[in-house]
């Protein structure tokens, strides 16, 4: 009896506690609240890449992954317990999908030696590897974003801006306001007349900022918005028929869901993209055959080749390709969150290697270093088509403004190390 | 005329319009609190839980349909059929009619003659319960929503203003629609209530409960009759926004808007709600237009309730609330 009860408990304490054998994967996804139509899809296409790679591959380098996934509800103090829950379980890497919750991550993981990625939002300073050794925010940022709908904007305009009008629509946050300091820069160097429109959180009600945008005609109008803020300010730049060829969001004001419920009039309008749209990548065959079709989907598999779908999709290569960059390194099958770390700082995505994946011209080619931990700052710009219901990339992804990134970079994190006593460590 | 007080015309006929949107949803508030002394919480949610039944109608979804197939390993999702608006609107309200059974029956019954705190706080619990069975039921993805209602600048008045004053002001047919449905429910309201057997009874019930109940009245079908009505503002209201905006859950948040529109024209008036709505959308439209530029912008959520709490200060019960009277 006493052997059978010693098993029992032995066998609980096995199940219960961390499989070391496992690569442990969290997923701090938001399936409910107001913001859960932008989360399912994002951590469906994170779940069914490390699906696809258990199924088809068994695992990375022979380790199976598991994944550990935690509700957050968008909220930044349910994804720091998120975090807290789930570190000891041996966790890689965290994508806490959230500015807010990143922002409360960052001395957390750096104290922890657990590497942070941040894939187009979260501190955007954070990509000066310097001083923030364990957030990583490849391959792009907010002020990658703002720089890359400058640069689209002077090569519709012959490389010439100054006279023009631009406009800002922005959430009324830290996210929203991200940009501005970027643009202001911008507007300096290339002439043209930025106009901040802020609107307050949710943003069911614009009427202010669009009747202004009628009166002052704007050239252009960028959006940095989330949530029921970006299919309301899409139906208000149709109803005042303001172009939406010239109406350009961030990649968080670019999916289905914003431009979906104004119909028709959504036609033309434009977002930022740090990678590419659809499912013309012979990796979507293994993913129908292997995780959908095998009924393996972390969701219903009715968000394949969405644009959030895509990015998470996006996300799990990059990490996947980041814990293969780490086995290589440490020569172990079985590595440590700090060997996850230095395998995301010797990253490189060449484009032989997307190919290779199935993902030929899915991202741009990008490398991460010591002091580089965002990537090589490339943007492109998709375009929805209202009629066919799709997405389409129409320009590659382009350098963004170096020089004047890097310097508001180096100013903020400067600023950062300052106040924490950081010293460079590259 | 100047430039700049031609477009503050514009704004403030926006503001009206805006004023509407904001009173469509504090009719549901005040219809309940008149009646019950109840202040609902889940008013928000209740307008997003009908204007995803509605869509849910309208496009043959299957409720359900995600617990369905997680629990019986079956894919079903859809019914195959569509149902026009007009019967999607009659089968939402029965829908509606059917949630205020159930909240007399499950929750407002077991707590009669409780303090008006413990009410309330079981409606906010009936928020929280209400938004995970619309998500179960309907699922959280964005839902289009077209029950044909005009979207869009309004043609003529563009013409007509642009005739007179050389700029011609931008009205959005949806507020224009949104203006006459909320006219016609206030008047249809206030004749109910009025005029009519029932009425008469909801108002007795919200002097005195136990005054009501010793003349005959029943308390139950009174408080079903009023979470009805509620339900049917809120269906309205759901619809207004959820045409602007597609119907997702921050549909609910659409309550933030109605507390001001409260405070100001009192918790038991249905014309109160109006003027209210009416004085907040446009004191927010303009403030926003005059000093929102210097002070860096987004002053609307905060100016709506400044403007509410100065009306508080000098007359709490709101405008057309009832006198507040307490004899020792």
């Amino acid at each position: 009896m006493k052997l059978k009860l010693a098993t029992a408990a032995l066998s609980a304490l096995m199940a219960a506690g961390p499989a070391l054998a496992d690569l442990v994967i969290p997923d701090l996804s938001y399936r409910t609240g107001p913001y859960a139509a932008g989360g399912i899809p994002f951590s469906d296409g994170y779940n069914d890449y490390f699906t696809l790679l258990n199924e088809r591959d068994g695992g990375i380098g022979g380790v199976p992954i598991r994944m550990v996934e935690c509700e957050t509800g968008y909220n930044t103090e349910k994804g720091v317990e998120c975090y807290e829950a789930t570190k000891g379980e041996g966790a890689l890497v965290y994508q806490p999908l959230s500015t807010g919750i990143t922002y409360q991550l960052i001395p957390k993981v750096t104290a922890d030696d657990i590497p942070l990625h941040t894939m187009g939002y979260g501190r955007t300073s954070a990509k000066n590897g310097d001083v923030f050794s364990h957030t990583f925010n490849y391959p792009a940022n907010y002020w990658d974003g703002a720089s890359g709908a400058v640069n689209y904007l002077l090569e519709e305009n012959g490389d010439d801006l100054s006279g023009k009008k631009i406009a800002l629509v922005y959430h009324n946050s830290a996210y929203g306001k991200e940009p501005i300091r970027t643009l202001e820069e911008l507007s300096k160097k290339h002439g043209f007349e930025l106009v901040a429109l802020p609107v307050d959180h949710p943003g069911q009600e614009q009427k202010s900022q669009w009747l202004q945008i009628r009166r002052d005609r704007p050239d252009y109008v960028l959006m940095w918005g989330w949530g029921v803020m970006n299919q309301v300010a899409v139906q208000e730049a149709a109803n005042i028929r303001f172009p939406m060829e010239n109406f350009i969001g961030i990649w968080w004001s670019g999916s289905e869901n914003d431009v979906l419920p104004a119909g028709e009039a959504a036609n033309g309008y434009k977002a930022l993209t740090f990678h590419n749209v659809g499912t013309d990548f012979p990796v979507f065959d293994d993913l129908q055959k292997h995780v959908v079709d095998a009924g393996k989907a972390a969701g219903a598999g009715d968000q394949v080749g969405t644009v959030l779908y895509n990015r998470g999709l996006y996300a799990a290569v990059l990490a996947a390709e980041a814990i293969k960059k780490a086995q290589e390194i440490s020569g172990n099958a079985e590595i440590t969150p700090s060997e996850m770390r230095a395998g995301m700082e010797a990253l490189e995505m060449t484009e032989e290697k997307m190919a290779e994946l199935g993902l030929a011209n899915f991202g741009p080619t990008f490398s991460v270093s010591c002091e580089n931990h965002g990537g090589d700052a490339l943007v492109g710009v998709t375009q929805w088509d209202a009629a066919n219901k799709t997405w389409t990339l129409i320009s590659d992804f382009k350098q963004t403004d170096g020089e004047v990134i890097g310097a508001l970079i180096d100013e903020d994190s400067a600023a950062y190390a300052a106040e924490n006593n950081i010293e460079g460590r590259c | 005329m100047p430039d700049q007080l031609i477009f503050a015309m514009e704004v403030f006929l926006n503001g009206l319009m805006a004023g509407v949107l904001y009173a469509l949803v504090a009719l549901g508030f005040v219809l309940i609190y008149k009646a019950s002394g109840i202040f609902n919480y889940a008013q928000g949610v209740m307008a997003l839980f009908a204007a995803m039944t509605l869509v849910g109608i309208m496009n043959g979804q299957v409720p359900f349909a995600h617990l369905i197939n997680a629990t019986f390993g079956t894919h079903i999702h859809k019914f195959g059929w569509n149902v026009p608006a007009f019967v999607a609107i009659i089968l939402t309200m029965g829908v509606m009619v059917l949630l205020a059974w159930a909240v007399q029956r499950f929750v407002m019954r077991h707590l009669v003659g409780q303090e008006p705190i413990i009410l309330f706080m079981a409606t906010i619990g009936l928020a929280y319960f209400l938004e995970g069975v619309a998500d179960l039921m309907w699922g959280s993805e964005i839902k289009t929503l077209d029950v044909g209602l005009p979207q869009g600048i309004n043609l003529w008045i563009d013409e007509t203003t642009f005739n007179i004053f050389g700029y011609g002001f931008f009205i959005d047919n949806l507020d224009l629609v949104a203006t006459v449905i909320a006219a016609l429910l206030v008047t249809a309201l206030v004749a109910f209530s009025q005029y009519t057997k029932q009425g008469r009874a909801m108002r007795a019930v919200a002097d005195d409960h136990q005054a009501a109940l010793s003349v005959g009245i029943s308390l139950n079908f009174i408080w079903i009759m009023v979470w009805s009505v509620a339900g049917f503002v809120a269906l309205v209201a759901g619809i207004m926004w959820g045409t602007k905006s597609g119907v997702q859950f921050s549909l609910s948040l659409i309550a933030l808007k109605a507390l001001p529109v409260l405070m100001l024209g009192g918790f038991t008036s249905i014309p109160g709600a109006i003027v209210g709505g009416l004085i907040i959308g446009v004191g927010e439209k303009l403030f926003e237009f005059a000093i929102g530029p210097l002070v860096g912008g987004a002053t609307e959520n905060w100016f709506a309730y400044v403007l509410a709490l100065i009306f508080l200060v000098f007359r709490p019960q709101g405008l057309f609330g009832e006198k507040i009277i307490e004899r020792v």
